[in-house]
């Protein structure tokens, strides 16, 4: 294993990036003195060469799709094509100014368009912004174009209704629009108990947020009943776009119901995490809340692109400019690289490698929802009588060299292990990845001390994150 | 072409495991839900060459600019970038790697967000920094609500009519379902009035927030706002433009309780508007109310030194609806991109890329002055690389003349400063701009007139 690597400002070499001082008549003003900086930076300077050896250093120290499996439930980390990386590079995309006049960008221009073209198509919608910057971003502008709706029809709600599986974004994005957030319950079955939903669909509710197939990698059959629910108080129906992965080329949202979905880019059409950012989250809509998309709106006439700016109702700008067009290059190259027969291909392999996982591991794992899945499942990692928890299955992965699944998540399954493995993995790389879970569950067994202390071959163990909190260290200091 | 590896006999090995007799079974509660999924994209998908082929298409539906000298500002700058950015944000380690939620496979993401948080803060002067927003709109508007909400009483934001319209136009957005009030504050000739500040501050207020430097590009008075902003109670919310800080001083030292702003001018290309990078630093007091993921320096289980996210208590995968924001996915990338441009200027480099700048700048705009043919907005101010001049005629007519003639002139100020007139032009002088070039559009805007 590599050797941790020192802080770069433990660095002090020779300045790897400085400009001379500019030759002028020295006519120029300047800056007068009350503006200028009092105190020097107490940082250091570092050379190019030591720039690179460090960072290149700290890369090594990292997990990455490139180096191996994440079965990471919810998280889609599937392959993420190099020729997107290439083609997103070149110069013509990467210097363009983005206040530059459409006359100049059309290029630019149409690449957008015809993602929210093809975006629109495989969700089964009406109209598109690629404004928002994330999956969350997208659910917060999509959340405000539903108030926009209820206002403009001076209809006041204040209530959105969230499954209890649901993601953290849904809740925390619903209460940042000013809505307050109720529950429903799930079924022992893993989807919406309709009972629950009966129960809380008042006229004051704007709209029922749901993920769908949902975070138990379960397809809520119940969706048209539940559509015709939500639409008959005068309520909308969000779709997280979260797991779309699972149904391309199978069933658009907006075919079954949906008002108004957001996607991943990021998850569903493969532009790499880059360690947390940058994503990208679309918004697609029916035709009644096409009018309170983000502005500003990419057009197309003839053969002609431009952006249109007319306020009034739009819920106006999300981000400074229109998102991250960098990532919606990557986007439309896979989608035109699979067609529409390359995306159903994906959702029926990410599905068939998902059954596969799970009924190989529900023989040495409690499975939370004993039925055919989707593209995730969601085993427990509790036994009766066994000392080890999920946390020390999931550290145990990390000494084998797979990055952990998702855990404690979704939190209605009791210490959950939840699996995603996409389409991109080979049977190869999955039947390995059940030996390795097999003989997690014989250490678990036999040795549970193993994994009580796991993982033990990573550059450092298991962090103390309460002195984290407690003795806050967030900044270097000299 | 597809990314999937299964062959025909993994897929008849996997069917017969299972049970059954092809993957359409797996399906089913989709069939009873939904009967014909029709797509209407072309089925078949592209080959690499054939992709290749038609994304330079694309590019070459764009006009191109490469050889047109960029002075085009209004919130996104054409800066440098060394290589060695592009080298290291495109190792797949770092590029193709998931939130570091497990640190003991992360730790090299972790390091280099802890690295950027440092450089942030000692750069901006304040204690803590997250690992980044969406952009920089996205990073003002969280910092207002940050502060709104610690105030129970008052319930109104002040913000300055010179921000970045585009920028405002965010905040707005985000303050829409909350319990609070947007008022604006007029600018004159471009600059905030500390008496006009002072007499808006009423007993409702409770945050001010504006940019440093301006939409038009001018320095406020930042001491003297802080002054206003402590006498009279009232949290202060400042953006700046982060490489102006090696030379300019912060408005932490004058008592900011929020300092953000935009990040692309730290080593990110701009990508036409995005992926760029908010940054967002405040006092270690607000480190529970921050939005956004944090690093944070401990131990591990051995006493060797790692690093964790921490204080994950605030974030929406925990607190759910009382969340302090609904952030999840930042801009980790660009932010490593940051990083790695930070290290490379260090303590030296950031101080002589504020003053490489200020003097080119400093030098187009008397030239530009000197000759008469066109007028400063307000002569009394000062600015570090970007600047308004009031034109003959509009300026949209004048940046289109001047693409004509090869160069990429500004960007007409009423794009992004609310108050502007038709005739002002914004210009952007950076470090990248050599004399010849700036010699040359000096020459080409004097002729025109």
């Amino acid at each position: 294993m590599n050797e941790r690597e020192d802080l770069i400002f433990n660095i002090n070499s020779q300045c790897g990036l400085t400009f001379p001082e500019f030759e002028n008549t020295g006519s120029q003003n300047d800056i007068p003195e009350k503006f200028l900086r009092k105190s020097a930076l107490e940082i250091n300077n570092a050379g190019e060469f030591d720039v690179v050896r460090h960072f290149t250093r700290l890369s090594r120290q990292n997990h990455s799709v490139d180096v191996g499996f994440y079965p990471l439930g919810s998280c889609t980390m599937k392959y993420n094509p190099k020729i997107n990386e290439t083609i997103c590079s070149m110069d013509e995309f990467t210097r363009v100014h983005p206040l530059l006049p459409a006359s100049f960008t059309q290029g630019n221009l149409e690449i957008m368009w015809e993602l929210g073209e093809a975006l629109k198509d495989i969700t089964g919608m009406d109209g598109v912004t690629l404004q928002p910057a994330a999956g969350a971003h997208g659910e917060f502008a999509g959340i405000l174009m539903i108030r926009a709706y209820h206002i403009d029809r001076g209809d006041k709600r204040a209530t959105i209704l969230i499954p209890d599986s649901a993601h953290g974004t849904n809740p925390s994005s619903v209460a940042m629009c000013g809505y307050s957030v109720k529950e429903i319950k799930s079924t022992k079955d893993g989807t919406i108990d309709m009972d629950d939903l009966k129960e809380k669909l008042t006229t004051d509710v704007a709209g029922l947020m749901i993920t769908n197939p949902n975070t138990l990698g379960l397809f809520e059959t119940d969706i048209l009943k539940i559509a015709e629910m939500v639409h008959s108080v005068g309520a909308l129906l969000y779709n997280d776009g979260a797991n779309l992965n699972a149904i391309l080329g199978k069933c658009r949202p907006g075919d079954i119901g949906f008002d108004i979905s957001h996607i991943n880019l990021h998850k569903t059409f493969s532009t790499p995490h880059g360690g947390g950012g940058p994503g990208s989250g679309p918004l697609t809509v029916k035709k009644h809340l096409v009018e309170y998309l983000p502005l500003p709106i990419i057009e197309k006439d003839k053969e002609k692109y431009s952006m249109r700016w007319d306020k009034e109702p739009s819920i106006g700008k999300v981000s400074s400019f229109y998102g991250n067009f960098g990532v919606l290059v990557r986007a439309l190259a896979y989608i035109k690289a699979l067609g529409a027969d390359g995306l159903k291909k994906v959702s029926e392999t990410a599905v068939l490698n998902a059954n596969y996982l799970k009924e190989h591991l529900k023989k040495y794992y409690k499975l939370a929802f004993d039925k055919t899945c989707m593209h995730e499942f969601v085993l427990s990692g509790f036994e009766k009588d066994s000392s080890v928890h999920t946390i020390d299955i999931a550290k145990r992965l990390l000494d084998y060299g797979y990055h952990a699944p998702t855990i404690y998540f979704p939190l209605i399954v009791k210490e959950a292990i939840m699996i995603e493995p996409t389409e991109t993995e080979s049977l190869k790389s999955m039947d390995e990845f059940i030996e390795i879970m097999i003989k997690i569950h014989e250490e678990r067994k036999n040795n549970p001390e193993l994994l009580h202390n796991a993982p033990c071959n990573t550059i450092v163990s298991r962090l103390d994150e309460v002195k984290a909190i407690k003795q806050p260290d967030v900044c270097w200091n000299k | 072409m597809d990314y999937t590896l299964l062959t025909d006999q993994d897929k008849e090995k996997m069917l017969a495991f299972l049970n059954i007799d092809c993957v359409e079974e797996l399906f089913t509660d989709i069939a009873k839900t939904q009967g014909k999924c029709e797509i209407n994209l072309p089925s078949d998908g592209k080959s690499e060459n054939e992709l290749i082929k038609m994304f330079r298409g694309f590019a070459e539906k764009n006009i191109d600019i490469s050889k047109m000298p960029n002075f085009m500002g209004g919130g996104a700058y054409d800066h440098f970038i060394p290589s060695v950015v592009d080298s290291i944000s495109s190792r797949s380690d770092f590029n193709t790697a998931y939130t570091p939620y497990q640190p003991e496979v992360s730790q090299g993401t972790l390091q280099a967000i802890y690295e950027f948080q440092s450089f942030i803060s000692h750069l901006t002067g304040m204690e803590v920094s997250n690992a980044s927003m969406y952009d920089g709109a996205s990073a003002m508007a969280e910092g207002c609500l940050m502060m709104l909400r610690q105030n129970r009483k008052k319930k109104k934001l002040l913000l300055a009519s010179n921000v970045n319209s585009l920028w405002k136009q965010v905040v707005y957005t985000y303050l829409t379902g909350t319990e609070y009030e947007i008022i604006e504050l007029p600018a004159d000739d471009g600059m905030i009035s500390s008496d006009v500040l002072e007499k808006m501050l009423d007993d409702e207020i409770s945050v001010f927030a504006y940019s440093q430097p301006n939409a038009f590009g001018y320095l406020e008075d930042s001491e003297k706002i802080g002054e206003i902003l402590k006498e009279k109670g009232v949290y202060h919310v400042a953006s700046v433009d982060p490489l102006m800080l090696g030379v300019i001083e912060t408005p932490a030292t004058y008592g900011a309780d929020v300092i953000v702003g935009e990040g692309q001018s730290l080593g990110n290309y701009l990508n036409y508007g995005g992926p760029y990078l908010g940054f967002f630093a405040t006092t270690k007091k607000n480190i529970r109310k921050m939005p956004g993921r944090v690093v944070g320096r401990t131990v591990d289980s051995k006493g060797r030194s790692g690093f964790v996210l921490t204080y994950q208590t605030r974030e929406q995968h925990i607190r759910r609806e009382k969340a302090t924001s609904n952030i999840c996915s930042n801009q980790a990338l660009c932010a490593l991109r940051a990083c790695v441009y930070m290290s490379l200027l260090g303590k030296d480099g950031l101080v002589s890329i504020g003053k490489n700048v200020i003097q080119k700048s400093h030098y187009m705009y008397d030239k530009l002055i000197e000759s008469g043919k066109v007028e400063p907005v307000n002569s009394e101010a000062s600015f570090f690389k970007e600047f308004p001049v009031r034109l003959p005629i509009a300026a949209s007519a004048f940046t289109s003349i001047m693409r004509q003639k090869g160069i990429l002139a500004g960007v007409p100020a009423w794009f992004v400063c609310a108050d502007s007139d038709k005739n002002t032009v914004l210009i952007t002088v950076t470090e990248k701009r050599t004399k010849e070039e700036i010699d040359d559009a000096v020459l080409k805007i004097t002729s025109l007139f």
